[in-house]
């Protein structure tokens, strides 16, 4: 019986030790992969016709989407908050909470999961394709590098276009959140908007693009590198497109954590005495 | 016509080897595919590397232009270990390999055109009409119409992917052609085709190949010397991988049965093994 149970153990710590060993290469591969990608971007800029497809489908094709959803959410946020707001009497400060909920927050990471989801997995499954179908062993034999000619593209396309897409997020969930609140809940246009000036300041502004470049950058390189790893076969394509979306979006948030207290610590050190909604 | 074969063989032995490949071990995650694998190939010498599937066949051939990393051992290219390159010396080293992929590898978001003048593009700064012309002129060379450049890889058969994959692998004139597998899931007169066009290549420009295969149809006609590699899994710890190595014209009257089975393609004792494992399975 006891010799049951320690063979059950030492399965088990041999289990762990190896999923360890493996989370660890797996990192250090990973580490490599995003230093590789760096050195190319520092020694040779992406060409024109490798840059320019991959804006296109990363900034141009996830407007209309990204647009989409900033509205629906700007909207909703004045649904959930209107009732109690109205309640205590300030319904004018609205604007104020929903601004600065979309413009500090919501903004950057609604654009970003759009752009995993759309774009990380799409990127993934053609990098992916591309190992399956010995495309990427093609571009090496040509004298290629792969990294260079691949992934500086995505990333560099990934880190430009997602400010842009940020702000198009803010931009439409500010006017679906002030569409609902002043048309359909009769909430005072005047302080509405003087009340959203009063709190929602440049730096906020500034804190959701400054941490969208982290997401994009991790986006971008979390799905070239799911792409580049991919297993054999079509099940292979499949899991790196899913693992793609999956990794980027636990990346975001931990990292979305980390800087919102980074930022707040900034703008405490920066302006002691900050405005409150209330 | 055998014994001008032999003594074409004699002549290109003679001469430097351009790759020299030592003491060469290959394994993935604790499974050893190639062990103590040493060989060399002249300047000039077409060789035909054959072997059931699985032998390592292929890892042989990627190890050999540098896309696989050997675990023990080095390959020598031009007397420069590819594995010690940096990866400016390793890319520079490549041009100078011409690589037919076994479904081509075209990338498929590329015309045929943009592909066959994707090496030119990389590497050259000839004018739009200098590499327009030069794309054109390989096609013609393997028999392709001009009226391909548009389409894309999805549209064409897998004979004339192969075709333009070999346009593609030649484009930069290269010392080097590795083929893999260039006749497999082709019909036979295409499979014919293909062969022909790999002695023309050779006859056109004079350059060193080496053509994995298994079909010994092919492995005849194009080369000029063979050599066959046995899976690990059926060799003692002691025996040597490559079990044949010499002459297309020698292989008939081999003395290894496993050679002389691969050539006749008889199952021999493994028709046995299935039947083990089928009556194990009931």
């Amino acid at each position: 019986m006891l010799a049951n149970v320690a063979d059950v153990l030492v399965v088990w710590i041999a289990d762990w030790g190896r999923m360890m060993i493996e989370s660890v290469l797996s990192m250090g591969a990973f580490a490599v992969f995003v230093l590789d990608t760096l050195r190319w971007l520092v020694t040779r800029l992406p060409r024109r016709e490798t840059l320019l497809p991959a804006l296109y489908q990363v900034g141009v094709s996830s407007l209309p989407v990204v647009a989409l959803t900033g509205t629906f959410i700007g909207m909703v946020l004045a649904v959930q908050s209107y009732a109690q707001f109205e309640q205590l009497g300030l319904g004018t400060r609205l604007g104020a909470v929903i601004n600065m909920t979309l413009v500090r927050e919501l903004g950057p990471v609604l654009a970003a999961t759009m752009l995993a989801g759309r774009v990380g997995s799409a990127m993934a499954a053609e990098l992916g394709t591309m190992r399956v179908t010995e495309q990427i062993d093609a571009l090496a034999s040509m004298g290629s590098n792969p990294i260079s000619y691949l992934v500086a593209p995505r990333f560099l396309a990934c880190v430009l276009m997602i400010p842009a897409l940020t702000v198009m997020a803010d931009f439409m969930g500010i006017a679906g959140g002030s569409f609902f609140s002043v048309g359909i809940y009769q909430i005072d246009m005047h302080h509405y908007w003087s009340n959203s000036a009063k709190f929602v300041s440049e730096f906020d502004l500034f804190c959701g693009v400054f941490k969208s470049l982290f997401f994009g950058a991790a986006i971008a390189m979390v799905s070239c590198y799911q792409g580049f790893n991919c297993g054999p076969g079509a099940e292979g394509v499949g899991r790196a497109a899913t693992a793609s979306f999956v990794y980027s979006f636990i990346m975001i948030l931990l990292l979305d954590l980390f800087l919102a207290i980074g930022l707040d610590a900034a703008e405490d050190m920066l302006w002691p005495s900050g405005g409150s909604l209330i | 016509m055998v014994e001008e074969r032999s003594e074409t063989l004699d002549l290109l032995n003679d001469q430097p080897a351009l790759v020299r490949v030592e003491n060469l071990y290959i394994e993935f995650q604790n499974q050893t595919v190639l062990r103590d694998i040493n060989f060399s190939i002249p300047h000039g010498q077409t060789l035909v590397i054959i072997g059931e599937s699985g032998c390592g066949k292929t890892v042989l051939m990627k190890s050999i232009v540098g896309l696989i990393k050997p675990t023990a051992g080095r390959v020598l290219f031009d007397n420069k270990d590819i594995s010690k390159l940096t990866q400016r010396e390793l890319s520079l080293q490549r041009i100078r390999f011409g690589f037919v992929f076994q479904n081509a590898a075209l990338f498929d978001s590329m015309t045929i055109g943009q592909n066959v003048a994707f090496p030119l593009k990389q590497h050259t700064d000839y004018s739009k009409s200098q590499v327009e012309e030069l794309v054109l002129a390989r096609l013609a060379d393997v028999g392709l119409p001009r009226s391909v450049v548009y389409k894309k890889p999805a549209e064409l058969s897998g004979g004339m992917r192969k075709r333009v994959g070999l346009a593609r692998a030649l484009m930069l004139n290269p010392e080097l052609v590795v083929y893999d597998e260039p006749t497999t899931g082709l019909d036979p007169i295409m499979s014919d085709v293909i062969s022909e066009l790999i002695i023309r290549t050779r006859r056109q420009n004079p350059m060193t190949s080496i053509v994995v295969t298994h079909d010994m149809h092919t492995a005849r006609k194009v080369g000029d010397r063979i050599m066959m590699v046995y899976p690990i899994s059926r060799l003692e710890p002691d025996e040597p991988q490559i079990i044949y190595d010499g002459p297309p014209s020698e292989m008939d009257h081999c003395r290894d049965r496993r050679v002389r089975q691969f050539v006749n393609g008889e199952a021999g004792e493994r028709l046995m093994e299935m039947r083990f494992s089928e009556a194990e399975g009931a």
